[in-house]
């Protein structure tokens, strides 16, 4: 079994997001990066069924400048066997997934979060389904394989569904897939030395383009309301908000 | 421009959210919608108050179950038929998945989250929601197709008053279209669902345990309204996890969002600093959570609510 997990390069949670350059750039000033959370999930799973199927190898696959090789090192830590960083800025969806389809053939499961907390596009999972001709399947909840079939919680709105398709398959992973896996020291050396492959992106057509960033006016001050008064609330939230 | 919507129904019923996407094709051109599955022919002759001249309808059994390849085959063909510019529909676990493959299919540019009508001045410019609602980025979308999957409130709902015909649409489908089967599913029936409500009543470890979510709900019902949580919430099990509002669950964007017991983490605002109005309910005057909201009151979650839902219903 071969499984492919692909990991963003993204500010943690906490982040304050600023852009510089004329808001033409992201200001990375005091900002620590992490693995995206939701590929987080993705890469635990691929690791619990590396350990429970004898003979599975994890590549884990960061579409990224060199920059990123510190995230890519703490998902060997974590127990991916080699990696692949695309040597490329990750602009958009369609680039992304192009770049991951070129690396994919011959992985049986390829696995990412739902969707990376910097663009928040959610669908990369969906794209590399479509360019492979792959079934896709996400926000995956919970996977499991039983031979050649894999049966996957799917989250839907107010519920969620039960669905099944055969490898190889794109599955985008949220919680409670499996369980965050903390870097032991081992882990952390052997890192070091695990094979991390450069390559460089294959061409693809230019189709979306950020021109600029924007940060959302900021909010004015909250109106406190004293806890005897609620009837104020009330009437507050239908005159002078008008959301009621 | 020519528009196809893609327009989701629930429990008989157009979503809002599809409905909100009618108007926001009606403000590019004319609109074709496009319904899939099962879905009552008068509630889709109404999609004409909306803006659509056209309503395709593909009643083909096998779309019955929403099978997000499947769909997405048809929606291509139908871009074709109708020679549509751009596709347009309401981000969803369905739509967002479904428009990403109708644009690998279509070589169509793709954005999703979209907040705003495109800036059409020069070239096709979206306004796209980032960084989990913390900023936006301003996107040219380059090819002659587009895809846009919309964000919640990205275009307000207007009657204009026009009128629609439907028409059967018919579809060929291949085995290699349902690569996934879906065996079962469940969702809870009869209630406002988060993603698209207006109004939504969270708690969080404030309220103490499970067995306290009586006064939300009770408030939540006063309200028409989605009940939702923090993550803390849901992960302890209290509530599932469709409830979680947050950084890594469910994002809203409603008209107004009541936080009750919730301190306001980062990564709890996140899911909610799209909401028009934001009401903190909290005993702690220095949770974070009020300086995100515009209105706040300090004090016992089970003494505030309950008297809240009875001035709402005096007032109503």
């Amino acid at each position: 079994m071969k499984i492919l997990v692909c990991i963003s390069h993204v500010p943690d949670t906490t982040s304050k997001i600023n852009f510089v350059e004329n808001n033409s750039r992201f200001d990375t000033t005091g900002v620590q990066f992490i693995i995206g959370p939701y590929d987080d999930y993705a890469l635990a799973r691929a690791i619990e069924i590396k350990e429970a199927i004898p003979g599975t190898t994890v590549t884990v696959l960061n579409v990224g400048p060199a920059d990123t090789e510190p995230t890519i090192r703490k998902a060997l830590a974590i127990g991916a066997d080699d990696a692949i960083r695309v040597n490329a800025e990750p602009t958009d969806s369609f680039f992304v997934a192009s770049q991951i389809a070129a690396q994919a053939s011959g992985y049986d499961l390829i696995l990412m979060g739902r969707e990376s907390i910097d663009y928040n596009s959610g669908v990369v999972h969906a794209m590399v389904g479509d360019l492979l001709g792959l079934p896709s399947v996400s926000p995956v909840m919970k996977l499991d394989l039983e031979g050649t079939t894999v049966k996957m919680t799917r989250e839907i709105e107010g519920g969620k569904e039960q669905v099944e398709a055969n490898l190889p398959l794109v599955a985008g992973c949220q919680e409670p897939i499996a369980e965050w896996k903390i870097p032991n020291m081992r882990g952390i050396m052997s890192a070091r030395t695990k094979p991390l492959k450069v390559v460089e992106p294959v061409a693809v057509q230019v189709s979306a383009v950020v021109k600029k960033f924007e940060l959302p006016a900021p909010k004015g001050a909250v109106k406190m309301i004293p806890a005897e008064n609620v009837a104020e609330l009330v009437t507050r939230l239908k005159t002078e908000a008008k959301v009621l | 421009m020519n528009t196809l919507v893609f327009v989701e129904t629930s429990e008989g019923k157009v979503k809002k959210s599809s409905l909100e996407a009618v108007c926001y094709a009606k403000a590019l051109g004319k609109v074709t919608a496009i319904a899939l599955g099962p879905a009552d022919a008068q509630e889709l002759q109404s999609l004409g108050k909306y803006g659509a001249e056209r309503v395709l309808h593909a009643a083909d059994a096998r779309l019955a179950q929403s099978v997000i390849q499947a769909y997405a085959s048809v929606i291509t063909q139908a871009m074709t038929a109708v020679n549509a510019d751009v596709l347009i529909l309401a981000n969803s676990s369905l739509g967002t998945p479904v428009a990403a493959k109708v644009a690998i299919k279509t070589g169509a540019s793709f954005a999703s989250n979209v907040v705003e009508l495109p800036d059409t001045a020069a070239g096709f410019v979206v306004k796209r929601s980032i960084y989990t609602g913390k900023a936006f980025s301003w996107m040219e979308l380059k090819n002659s197709k587009k895809v846009i999957a919309l964000k919640k409130n990205a275009a307000e709902v207007k009657e204009t008053g026009g009128s629609a015909t439907v028409e059967n649409y018919s579809v060929s489908l291949t085995d290699a279209d349902f690569n996934t089967k879906i065996l079962s599913s469940e969702k809870a029936t009869g209630e406002v669902l988060l993603p698209e409500a207006e109004i939504v009543v969270s708690g969080g470890r404030g309220m103490k345990g499970p067995e306290h979510w009586g006064i939300l709900e009770e408030l939540a019902k006063t309200l028409h309204a989605a009940t939702g949580c923090s993550k803390p919430v849901s992960d302890i099990g209290w509530r599932p996890h469709h409830e979680h509002v947050g950084q890594t669950g469910v994002k809203v964007s409603p008209q107004l969002y009541i936080a009750v017991g919730i301190s306001g983490a980062i990564q709890h605002l996140a899911g909610v600093n799209s909401s028009k109005c934001i009401v903190v309910i909290n005993k702690d005057p220095e949770a974070p959570f009020f300086k995100a909201a515009d209105y706040g009151i300090v004090g016992d979650a089970f003494d505030v609510v309950p008297k809240l839902t009875a001035a709402i219903k005096a007032a109503q």
